[in-house]
């Protein structure tokens, strides 16, 4: 295990230690001590390395994650994990706005609750938060899975392509074409996966799934003269 | 984009380091707000009503002016020059003569109140920070702002807190976009504010709110149906301290809270500082959505 202290460390330094591990096939453990909310903390890595980050951080942790297991012992700033294409991480405390935008794939899991705009534009990626998402969560979610613990704020899956979207609590208000859908059981199947991967202690039966009503992304031939 | 800091104390035993606290705040926040800075910070009350003034040629105007003043009002007036700045202690019920007085010779009134004192300047926050010897203030509560001008001018006008009735102050980070009607329809009420600043608009609004009798939860709570624009605020009162995020909260702001002290940043960076925050209730406060305290 090799420890990074930010109190004596340059942030570009710290990031190009961890990047240049890309290649190298070494599961090696990092910690990086004295975060204090600093911003683009292991963010670019290549490699499936553990790196585990003390304390909390500011904005874009973990961003742009290829292979690598970030795990966040405090809250995350905005723009978590984003464009995640691999690996994994993993925040005990909450997350700020736009957690998971636009991952690819991977799994990201908030242990507390993750405010507006959670996974929004997600391509693929796998988010399951504890707690609660705020607003516009999923907001155009092409595909992967957000799953949800708690509540949904407003306008949950607005304009939603294809992710699916799984919560436990209550929705506050399901954005334009998103839609409950049915259940099926490989539907459970994945859920319980997720939510195992994810440490979390839930039921997959205790979920409701909401997808798109596949109205709005559909150019609609009636609609030409509209144009 | 700008920055914002602000920390309401609970209890006495951090009253001498709290411009200690908020200076270090401020700086983390420079960032965010490299071009000025300024501070709002509830000292000790005043035997009478503080004044903050301000010149941009303070050996000028300063000059004389406590032995002027005591001499205009048949009563004993201290002051006491910070840089561009200097706090008048005057008679109670002074406020419109030397309100009109400053007017002529030109110089600005920054704030008036019991307890609070206010310190603005064009720069870098470290540097107006060091100018006024913040870090060596006492107080209860105080809130700071590091400004990234979008709406209005680089001026010291322009720096944040704004302060438009006695012992109130606000910053924000955003910018609205009804504050032209909003200034027309506060200007009826009589609470017109003095600059171009979207900023001055809202602590204008506050403050009519409040002199009609609204608490600070109330004020706070208008914002949401009355202001158009995006907007994180801080509040600070007398007595009080309040947040309050319009309801798309793009603007980043976090909370943290301990036995001693309740604190905000737009960032948590702001909090790495303050004795406590590992073991601190850190949140991000919920969009269209009112947190005060008051003691």
């Amino acid at each position: 295990m090799q420890t990074i202290d930010m109190a004596s460390t340059e942030l570009r330094e710290l990031n190009s230690t961890l990047q240049a591990q890309a290649g190298n096939g070494d599961e090696a453990e990092w910690v990086i001590e004295n975060s204090r909310g600093s911003h683009a903390l292991a963010v670019g890595l290549d490699a499936p390395i553990k790196v585990t980050v003390k304390g909390s951080t500011g904005y874009y942790c973990a961003g742009m994650n290829k292979q690598a297991n970030v795990h966040v012992t405090g809250s995350v700033g905005p723009g978590v994990a984003e464009n995640m294409m691999s690996g994994s991480v993993i925040v005990e405390g909450d997350a700020s706005q736009y957690a998971g935008a636009t991952g690819h794939g991977g799994l990201l899991v908030i242990k507390g609750n993750a405010s507006s705009r959670c996974g929004i534009s997600m391509k693929g990626i796998d988010i399951v938060v504890h707690g609660n998402v705020g607003h516009m969560s999923a907001f155009m979610a092409q595909s992967g899975n957000l799953v949800i613990l708690g509540d949904a704020g407003d306008a949950l899956g607005d304009s939603l392509y294809e992710a699916r979207l799984f919560v436990r609590g209550n929705v506050k208000s399901l954005g334009a074409d998103c839609i409950e859908k049915e259940m099926r059981p490989e539907h459970l199947e994945l859920l319980a996966d997720l939510l195992e991967r994810a440490g979390a202690d839930a039921s997959p039966q205790e979920f409701r799934r909401y997808g798109s009503a596949r109205k709005l992304y559909n150019f609609n031939v009636d609609h030409a003269d509209e144009y | 984009m700008c920055g914002i800091v602000g920390l309401f104390l609970k209890k006495d035993d951090l009253r001498p380091r709290l411009g200690d606290l908020l200076t270090d705040m401020l700086i983390t926040m420079t960032d965010r707000g490299p071009d000025s800075a300024g501070i709002a910070i509830y000292g000790d009350d005043a035997d009478g009503l503080k004044m903050t003034i301000q010149s941009a040629t303070p050996d000028e105007h300063f000059a004389g002016l406590e032995e002027t003043l005591t001499e205009l009002l048949c009563a004993p007036v201290r002051m006491r020059v910070i840089d561009t700045h200097a706090v008048l202690t005057l008679p109670e019920g002074s406020e419109a003569e030397v309100r009109a007085f400053m007017t002529e010779k030109g110089i600005r009134v920054m704030g008036v109140g019991n307890s609070m004192e206010i310190f603005k300047e064009v720069g870098l926050p470290r540097d107006v920070a060091a100018r006024f010897g913040i870090r060596q203030m006492a107080g209860s509560h105080g809130i700071g702002h590091t400004r990234m001008a979008t709406e209005s001018a680089v001026t010291t006008l322009g720096a944040h807190p704004f302060s438009t009735d006695g012992d109130q102050c606000l910053v924000h980070n955003g910018s609205l976009s009804n504050h032209n009607r909003m200034r027309r329809e506060l200007a009826r009420k009589g609470f017109a504010p003095q600059t171009q600043n979207d900023t001055e608009v809202a602590a204008c609004y506050i403050s009519s709110r409040l002199a009609e009798g609204a608490n600070l939860g109330e004020a706070l709570d208008g914002t949401l149906q009355d202001l158009d624009g995006f907007f994180t605020f801080v509040v600070g009162t007398k007595n009080g301290f309040g947040v309050v995020r319009d309801p798309i909260a793009c603007k980043p702001a976090v909370m943290a809270e301990t036995e001693d002290y309740v604190a905000f940043g737009s960032e948590y960076r702001a909090f790495a500082n303050l004795p406590g925050i590992e073991t601190a209730r850190v949140w991000e406060p919920e969009p269209a959505t009112v947190y005060f305290w008051e003691r």
